[in-house]
């Protein structure tokens, strides 16, 4: 096969890279410049779009001998990612921009234009399994990376490769080592790419105008204080409330939720986070239709796990839990396992 | 492989690498005073007079440098120190609009840094700035201009300018004129005195010489400010251990090339015009960017570099054309400036009125000293299919993002 090896610079997506080589496809290198305005250096452990990682990728294309090239998806990663995290901010919600970026940008604007060019796969570092089709949880428990694939279709998924997932992360870091890779100690990047400081609220602040509005007491009804916009809030959050005077019992509040149109953030207590039910919206589902049972859902990329089963309409899935789950924010995904096996996701619309 | 990038940088002439070769096997730094720095001396004096012969310089016009980045900045920034110096009301810099960046980049620091005032000049559909644009500018604000910088040959678009008629232009307003042509010499005639150019960029690479070797030609009676202090030793405009090797090798690449250059005008241009012609057979709709293959001669010598054929191909992105190329073995480049490897559209051709699309669906291919008729054989056969595949990728970006 001809395979396009989606190359960050960092360690998982070159040793991707060398794996899909090894098996014998034509793999040709591509790095994607997402920022308009690339850093030089990259700073700390966050980000994977300065001109450094994007220079490391190519010293691995190098390395590997495979043709190597840079595509500028700014644009469409502008429109397709960044936009729409801050919109979802803005309206009270909470995105998952690294699954988007999958959806959008990965496995959409370089999956097509991939294959318009003539290879027929885009391999990436992620750690998930896929075999015949099947999206599975990774072999490593700790870097597993199935659930921000969670939201890729069937076809999608036919063109897509991830050579990692059968492998824990020192092996890879070890094969990396073996093969010469300079990226090999590279540290793990976190967060999120385009926000390289780590100040989300910062981010959302310099392109969300204020609209202040209420905190309210979500027992009382009492009304604690104003805030900024919906955008400094999430479901589940305790720090930066801005509240002056504890609550009456002493005890910690959290946000409960966020109404976008009043801008009403209710607050509450911890066990009023814990939730049973999902109604979701924009599902994407590989599974049997109808009711089902004995499944597991992830809400959130890392933790977040109950089990519960799940009803399957064209436009949404209704999720019952098994056991409550505390801090689910609608714009987050859901993904549903089957033991290890991913039957698909959705958008969690609202939370009961 | 196929190598039609010759603009980018072309392979050493066998001449320069024999004696780049057997030079680098002798010791001795030319500011020593023994027998071992004479020889050195001379060498190195030696290859200044060849290459001041080659160019219509005097030898101590020669001022040898690492190449074009390092001569476009000495003499942008030289210049204007120096200017400025002399009459503190000298503070505009003028550049074309089609400047290569180590002029551009050099000038727009100045402004942001050293107090200047950028002023670019217009260029015509063809990429050319006109005597007359220059005039224009001059005449409003001769006495406050430190110097004028315009290319003799464009990078990217091969377009000749008529440097004569700018350099008497800039003269009448007593302002000096600095010329980057690190694409001009040993691919047209080039000469430093009949220019009337006050300072002049060449470098190795672009000529059949190594890399990391070149020179500034600098009028005698020029001022310029040095960019790098230390030992003065070229005329105490730059400093820097004489590189004996690279000077000797880039002495045989000069004098090779421009003694060459009658005879590679008629041969690169008639491979050139066959390649336009059956490239644009093979995509109709292709066009050819710059000056007409037939356009009349500029200060004696063609109007277009003889081995530049850049043509935009509507529907296609370049990026894409060049990876589906670059998969048949054949080597070219957008011609575009890159920043970590991320192809913009092009200055140039945004400056002479090209449109975004059609500036980012554009190939430069550049022949030189080692190109055949094979070569030409080789890219007219990939064209077709190739730009029908980036057609293809481009509609299908296209239809996604309308949906």
């Amino acid at each position: 096969m001809r395979v396009l090896a989606a190359m960050s610079g960092g360690v998982d997506s070159a040793v991707a890279a060398a794996r899909a080589r090894e098996a014998g496809h034509e793999v040709v290198g591509v790095h994607l410049a997402l920022s308009a305005r690339p850093a030089t250096m990259r700073e700390g452990a966050r980000g994977c779009c300065s001109v450094e990682d994007s220079r490391d990728a190519r010293r691995c294309a190098d390395v590997l001998d495979i043709p190597f090239y840079v595509w500028d998806m700014a644009d469409r990663f502008r429109e397709d990612v960044i936009e729409p995290f801050v919109a979802e901010y803005a309206a009270g919600r909470t995105p998952n921009p690294c699954l988007r970026c999958n959806e959008k940008i990965k496995f959409s604007a370089v999956l097509d234009r991939a294959r318009a060019l003539g290879f027929d796969a885009v391999a990436t570092g992620h750690y998930a399994r896929l075999d015949d089709g099947v999206l599975r949880r990774a072999a490593d428990p700790d870097k597993d990376q199935s659930y921000v694939l969670g939201v890729l279709t069937a076809d999608q998924l036919a063109h897509a490769m991830f050579p990692l997932g059968d492998s824990l992360k020192s092996e890879v870091r070890a094969e990396a080592a073996r093969r010469g890779l300079v990226v090999a100690e590279k540290p793990d990047s976190h967060d999120i790419c385009f926000i390289p400081s780590g100040d989300t609220r910062g981010f959302l602040s310099d392109r969300v105008p204020d609209a202040p509005g209420e905190l309210v007491d979500a027992v009382s009804g009492a009304v604690l204080g104003e805030h900024g916009g919906v955008q400094n809030f999430t479901v589940g959050q305790r720090h930066g409330l801005g509240l002056s005077r504890p609550a009456p019992d002493g005890r910690p509040r959290y946000v409960l939720g966020i109404e976008p149109v009043s801008r009403q953030v209710r607050v509450g207590p911890a066990e009023a986070l814990e939730v049973t039910a999902l109604t979701t919206e924009t599902p994407v589902w590989h599974g049997p239709r109808g009711v089902v049972g004995d499944v597991t859902v992830q809400v959130r990329a890392h933790g977040g796990l109950a089990p519960a089963s799940v009803e399957v309409h064209d436009d949404g899935l209704a999720v019952t839990l098994g056991a409550p789950l505390r801090g689910v924010a609608p714009g987050q995904a859901v993904v549903v396992y089957h033991g290890d096996r991913v039957l698909g996701s959705a958008t969690i619309a609202a939370t009961s | 492989m196929t190598y039609l990038d010759h603009a980018a940088t072309t392979p050493m002439l066998p001449v320069a690498v024999a004696a780049y070769t057997e030079a680098l096997g002798r010791v001795g730094n030319p500011s020593s005073l023994h027998t071992a720095g004479r020889r050195a001396r001379r060498d190195v004096e030696e290859a200044r007079e060849t290459i001041a012969a080659a160019v219509g310089a005097l030898p101590t016009e020669v001022v040898l440098s690492t190449g074009g980045t390092e001569g476009d900045n000495l003499a942008v920034k030289g210049l204007y120190w120096a200017r400025r110096a002399q009459d503190p009301r000298r503070t505009r810099v003028v550049v074309s609009a089609v400047e290569h960046h180590a002029v551009l980049d050099a000038a727009e620091w100045l402004a942001s840094h050293e107090g200047a005032t950028l002023v670019v000049l217009p260029v015509d559909a063809v990429g050319r700035v006109t005597p007359e644009a220059l005039r224009a500018e001059l005449a409003a604000h001769g006495d406050a201009t430190a110097l004028v910088s315009v290319m003799w040959a464009n990078n990217e678009v091969g377009t000749v300018n008529d440097v004569r008629g700018l350099a008497e232009v800039a003269h009448e307003f007593g302002v000096p004129l600095h010329t980057d042509a690190v694409q001009a010499v040993g691919s047209l005639p080039v000469d430093f005195a009949a220019s009337g150019a006050d300072a002049l960029s060449l470098t190795g690479h672009k000529l059949g010489g190594p890399v990391g070797v070149g020179a500034l030609l600098l009028r005698r009676d020029a001022t310029c400010v040095p960019l790098l202090h230390g030992g003065g030793q070229e005329r105490d405009v730059r400093s820097g251990t004489l590189d004996v090797a690279g000077t000797v090798a880039l002495a045989a690449a000069v004098h090779a090339a421009v003694e060459a250059v009658p005879r590679r005008v008629v041969e690169l241009a008639a491979l050139r015009d066959d390649l336009v012609a059956r490239l644009i057979e093979a995509v109709p709709d292709a066009t050819l960017n710059g000056v007409p293959l037939d356009a009349p001669a500029v200060n004696g010598g063609p109007a277009r570099l003889a081995g530049n054929a850049h043509l935009s191909f509507p529907g296609c992105e370049g990026d894409s054309l060049l990876m589906l190329l670059d998969a048949h073995e054949i080597e070219c480049s957008t011609g575009s400036a890159c920043t970590a490897g991320v192809a913009r559209p092009s200055h140039v051709l945004l400056a002479m009125g090209v449109d975004e699309a059609a500036a980012r669906g554009s190939l430069r291919f550049s022949l030189g000293h080692s190109s055949t008729a094979a070569d030409v054989d080789a890219a007219v056969a990939a064209i077709g299919p190739v730009v029908e595949r980036a057609r293809g990728a481009l509609a299908r970006a296209g239809e996604r993002v309308g949906s």
